[in-house]
């Protein structure tokens, strides 16, 4: 006798979207139309992003977060992003997860930055379930007091975002483009960049939080598998993305603003 | 009136301070979210004053308080246009950027400049010094469909039940 598939019966569904390597703006640019033009909920993983890239939050000022001058010399790419908070430099290492939901996808979950956050903390303390003293502090994701996981959000009047980057593993001399953001959380107590963050991968390996990701999110969504070209034609080609690549111009005005 | 009472009797028993800059005309203890006479509010928790001609439109401190600290705010400017149910604006507290919608149709008149260099004042004055934009009604029966104050501090009390 066939004993049927009853674990989803219930739950809200949620489109699980995986890519590898998926440039970093491309991923901003689905997120942002599927949060303003989409009503189902989605789950974005990208194993990584191609270039090392600079993604500044939605009101970043590069002078006050960059070293410009360096950036411009070594022609990294800076991009602002849709979303709130800070600035973060993102390249293979970088694994990103991303949920986009409905406001009652979520039950008992007021659609406000607090517990979206503190329900994300819930869902990764199944992933990293007695590894490395995980825990969401202030709006990290740390392992003790050393950040791995940076967040961001937008809040709509019916949906929300949701989006984390992982340093899965990082490149010591990309974070030297980083300058210490005058607003930072008082955990971080003046650390250096380098004192401050962590990498993942002295954790976990990197498919295994993948899965382990996913497997949470099941827990909560019945997960249906979407790839990119099945809702290509979905995407409204009316729709103009707000994340975009700062220029040169923009980036050497600000340095110029800064000196004067 | 019991319940602003009780709330007042526990405020001053916890030693609370209740203080504003002008005393509002009704208000609960600031243990709970305040809300004013004279305002009419949306379920997206916008708040609207109209005064004659003009509206002025802000976000309520029950907003304010789930939001967190304000750390800027998007405006649009004078001269464009809102529309009911649909976003003008957004506030950006640490991490997350929130829409704010307008609880109305018409044009916009005005807009508080002092939010660029003090966006605190979404959080410290939610209805007063931190009021986002003034707007002339072009659809003012719209004002009708909003809910007062002791409908909308139902509204608050139930959505904060529920979570």
């Amino acid at each position: 006798m066939l004993v049927p598939q009853t674990k989803n019966i219930g739950l809200p569904l949620m489109n699980l979207m995986r890519f590898k390597g998926l440039p970093i703006l491309q991923q901003l640019h689905i997120e942002e139309q599927l949060l303003r033009t989409s009503s189902e909920n989605w789950c974005i993983v990208n194993d990584g992003t191609n270039d090392p890239t600079v993604v500044m939050g939605v009101l970043g000022k590069p002078a006050e977060l960059l070293e410009i001058e360096s950036v411009l010399d070594d022609q990294v790419p800076v991009i602002r992003r849709f979303t709130g908070g800070g600035t973060v430099i993102v390249d293979h290492g970088t694994v990103f997860v991303t949920f986009i939901c409905n406001k009652e996808a979520v039950p008992n979950l007021q659609p406000y930055p607090r517990p979206i956050m503190s329900w994300s903390s819930s869902l990764y303390s199944k992933v990293f379930q007695g590894i490395g003293d995980f825990h969401l502090r202030e709006n990290d994701y740390v392992f003790g007091n050393h950040k791995f996981g940076g967040n961001a959000q937008s809040i709509t009047k019916n949906r929300w975002i949701h989006h984390t980057s992982f340093l899965w593993d990082f490149n010591v001399q990309n974070m030297s483009y980083l300058k210490h953001p005058k607003r930072a959380p008082a955990y971080r107590s003046a650390r250096s960049h380098l004192d401050f963050i962590c990498r993942m991968k002295d954790y976990m390996p990197r498919s295994t939080f993948m899965d382990k990701t996913v497997e949470a999110t099941e827990t909560q969504f019945s997960l249906r598998p979407i790839q990119l070209e099945a809702i290509r034609t979905c995407l409204e080609a009316e729709f103009c993305p707000s994340s975009r690549f700062l220029t040169n111009e923009e980036l050497e005005a600000a340095a110029v603003a800064l000196q004067s | 009136m019991a319940l602003r009472m009780w709330a007042s009797t526990t405020a001053n028993a916890l030693k609370i301070s209740c203080a504003t800059t002008k005393a509002p005309v009704f208000s609960l203890s600031r243990c709970f979210s305040t809300v004013l006479d004279g305002l009419k509010y949306a379920e997206s928790h916008e708040w609207v004053k109209h005064e004659g001609p003009v509206a002025t439109i802000g976000i309520t401190d029950h907003a304010q308080d789930h939001l967190g600290e304000v750390v800027f705010v998007e405006l649009p400017e004078p001269g464009g246009s809102v529309s009911k149910g649909k976003g003008f604006g957004a506030v950006e507290s640490v991490k997350a950027t929130s829409d704010v919608n307008s609880p109305i149709s018409g044009e916009i008149v005005e807009v508080n400049s002092k939010l660029t260099e003090t966006p605190g004042l979404i959080n410290s004055s939610p209805y007063e010094g931190g009021w986002m934009i003034k707007v002339k009604p072009s659809s003012p029966s719209e004002l009708e469909s909003l809910m007062g104050p002791k409908e909308y501090t139902k509204f608050c009390e139930e959505e904060d039940a529920s979570h």
